[in-house]
């Protein structure tokens, strides 16, 4: 979160007196300490996506309950220790529902993100290339596409194309073309007038190789850092979709469904209400949190 | 100046008409005949006619897109087959609360995202580490679990505020919090990165050397030369508080645009749907523009070019 390197924070904590030599195992823990201490935030939004993997890999070693399943006699119960998250309405256990939730709001998520970034950088690559007219149909095309404000524009895919998980994955999906398509297209432009690029055409390399070997290496550069950031963007959006209702439908354990049933209980009890938002609010924040270091680390490096 | 403006002026209006392009290349680019699309669940007999007529469907596409253009360019966005009644009439009686909780939304979030910024930009590490902290919080919360949880605390708990309807002010309150809190984190992010720095500038110093206190220098000052990239953002902003007030609504159980456009998505009505999004679209067009054209107007070293 701070400015400081992990270098300049051990310094700092070093001995004052600036003497070298062998340092007291003392002071080498302490370094540790503050290398660890510099990246706190990165550390624990690491080791919460750590957690998110194995949720997603093995949900069923984490609770003994069935998402889908509920014991009509047990509904609405608080919280307690056979049922940590409680039950909803329907008697089916919160915890089993957020940990299989996780299942299809991180799927639509990384599905949006991959047509985001597949046409992106399609459309990024052929406007980088020496045609201004195709250039400028390109940057247009995405400029029309962020003039709707991503919300609506999805509603408008969904109305054309139906309710569903694919759906709205394509829904969010192609509302972050231009997000990707600019810095690609950008890219492309830059490494086509670099020397390198100039110098393969001279050593006689095929416009193939050079496209290959030379440009799309470098152009791709940026791509998995930004797409980091943007998944929890993604996340975020495709969720939203769900809650109003247009991607998966119950019974379907997906959080934002999950949030929108709980809303006609809210009233009575508030577990169905908080367990799946502070599921989705903290993976969102996970993949911020690690999306900009690494864009920091990134620049840095740049 | 004029001419930056007008060359502003002209690649919106461009963008604006890519965008009711667009939508009628989608229209026509979908499988299924249009007829079919225009209607949505509905079916009786003369049903597809009238369509047929009225979108002037057995003419050439290159007369139907003009006049396609032609009718979006006067206002007139179609008939709601669903609802049986033009689509002007439908959006225009929903306009007004939707308004009020976007323009509600969006001054709370720009006076809480200032006051933040201005609080803690170059203050103690801690300051701005919990302002750090707090901003990514309330940026990756999801609008509709804040709304979620505000209902449960001031509406169901202390029964401070109505738990639904558009009633009085009160009703109001917790639509625009949980509408503006997201906005406001990521302005404030900006801002005070902006702010930050600005506080380096030399002419901070000239003016700290005369002694004005810190406060005023801030808000008098460095504010009006950080909010450059804020600014831009701006109308990415409106376009986000627009799509929020459509969730919010949802939530709150809130009459407006919102719930017509949602009731329409469901009920396949696409004429509804298709001029909410491009009177968005064209909200967020003119918006962002006005905003780019104030700035050069406000920037002295932008006039002077």
């Amino acid at each position: 979160m701070s400015e400081a390197t992990p270098s300049e924070a051990a310094t700092l904590l070093s001995d004052p007196s600036g003497r070298t030599g062998p340092a007291a195992p003392g002071a080498a823990i302490r370094r540790v300490i503050a290398v660890l201490w510099q990246w706190k935030g990165f550390l624990a939004a690491g080791a919460f996506l750590l957690l998110l993997a194995m949720v997603l890999a093995t949900p069923h070693l984490l609770t003994a309950y069935d998402p889908l399943e509920g014991d009509a006699l047990a509904g609405l119960r608080a919280p307690n220790a056979t049922h940590p998250f409680g039950t909803d309405r329907l008697g089916r256990d919160v915890l089993a529902r957020t940990l299989y939730g996780a299942r299809y709001s991180l799927s639509i998520g990384f599905g949006a993100t991959a047509i985001s970034v597949g046409f992106g950088v399609l459309l990024g690559i052929a406007g980088g290339q020496k045609s201004r007219l195709l250039d400028e149909t390109i940057c247009r095309l995405f400029d029309v596409i962020s003039s709707f404000p991503g919300v609506l524009m999805a509603l408008l895919v969904v109305t054309f194309l139906g309710q569903g998980m694919l759906n709205v994955a394509i829904a969010v999906g192609v509302a972050g073309i231009p997000k990707f398509g600019r810095v690609v297209r950008a890219q492309t432009q830059l490494a086509r007038n670099a020397d390198y690029v100039t110098q393969a055409y001279i050593y006689g390399r095929s416009r193939a190789a050079v496209f290959f070997h030379h440009l799309l290496p470098n152009v791709l550069l940026a791509i998995p850092v930004i797409a980091t950031v943007y998944v929890g963007t993604t996340i975020l959006a495709v969720s939203s979709l769900s809650f109003l209702g247009l991607g998966p439908q119950p019974p379907t354990p997906e959080w934002g469904v999950m949030l929108a049933e709980s809303r006609d209980v809210l009233r009575i009890a508030w577990w169905p209400g908080v367990f799946p938002g502070a599921a989705l609010t903290l993976t969102v924040i996970a993949f911020t949190v690690i999306g900009n270091a690494l864009q920091r680390r990134f620049e840095r490096r740049g | 100046m004029w001419r930056r403006i007008l060359s502003r002026l002209s690649t919106s209006l461009m963008v604006a008409w890519g965008s009711v392009t667009f939508a009628f290349l989608a229209l026509h680019t979908l499988p299924g005949r249009i007829e079919d699309i225009l209607a949505g669940d509905l079916d009786y007999p003369g049903l597809r006619e009238a369509i047929a007529t009225e979108w002037g469907l057995n003419r050439s596409p290159a007369e139907q897109y003009l006049d396609f253009l032609l009718r979006i360019a006067s206002g007139d966005f179609g008939t709601s087959y669903v609802l049986r009644q033009p689509v002007g009439g439908v959006l225009g009686s929903q306009v007004m609360p939707t308004v009020q909780l976007a323009l509600a939304a969006g001054l709370l979030a720009l006076v809480l995202a200032v006051l933040a910024a201005s609080a803690t930009a170059g203050r103690s590490r801690s300051a701005r580490a919990l302002a750090a902290l707090l901003e990514l919080l309330f940026a990756s919360t999801p609008v509709f679990w804040l709304g979620i949880l505000l209902l449960m605390a001031f509406s169901f708990s202390l029964r401070w505020f109505p738990v639904s309807g558009a009633q009085g002010w009160q009703a109001l309150v917790l639509p625009s919090v949980a509408l503006a809190l997201p906005t406001a984190g990521l302005l404030a992010q900006v801002l005070r990165d902006s702010m930050e720095k600005t506080l380096e500038q030399p002419f901070v110093v000239t003016i700290r050397s005369r002694g004005l206190g810190e406060w005023p220098l801030r808000l008098r000052h460095v504010l009006r030369h950080a909010a450059l990239p804020a600014v831009t953002l701006g109308g990415w902003l409106i376009g986000g508080l627009l799509g929020g007030a459509v969730i919010t609504e949802k939530v709150f159980g809130r009459p407006g645009l919102g719930t017509v456009t949602l009731n329409a998505v469901l009920s396949h009505d696409v004429p509804v749907v298709l001029a909410v999004v491009l009177m968005a679209a064209f909200i967020h067009v003119a918006a962002s523009t006005l905003l780019d054209i104030l700035y050069v107007l406000v920037d002295p070293r932008l006039k002077a070019q």
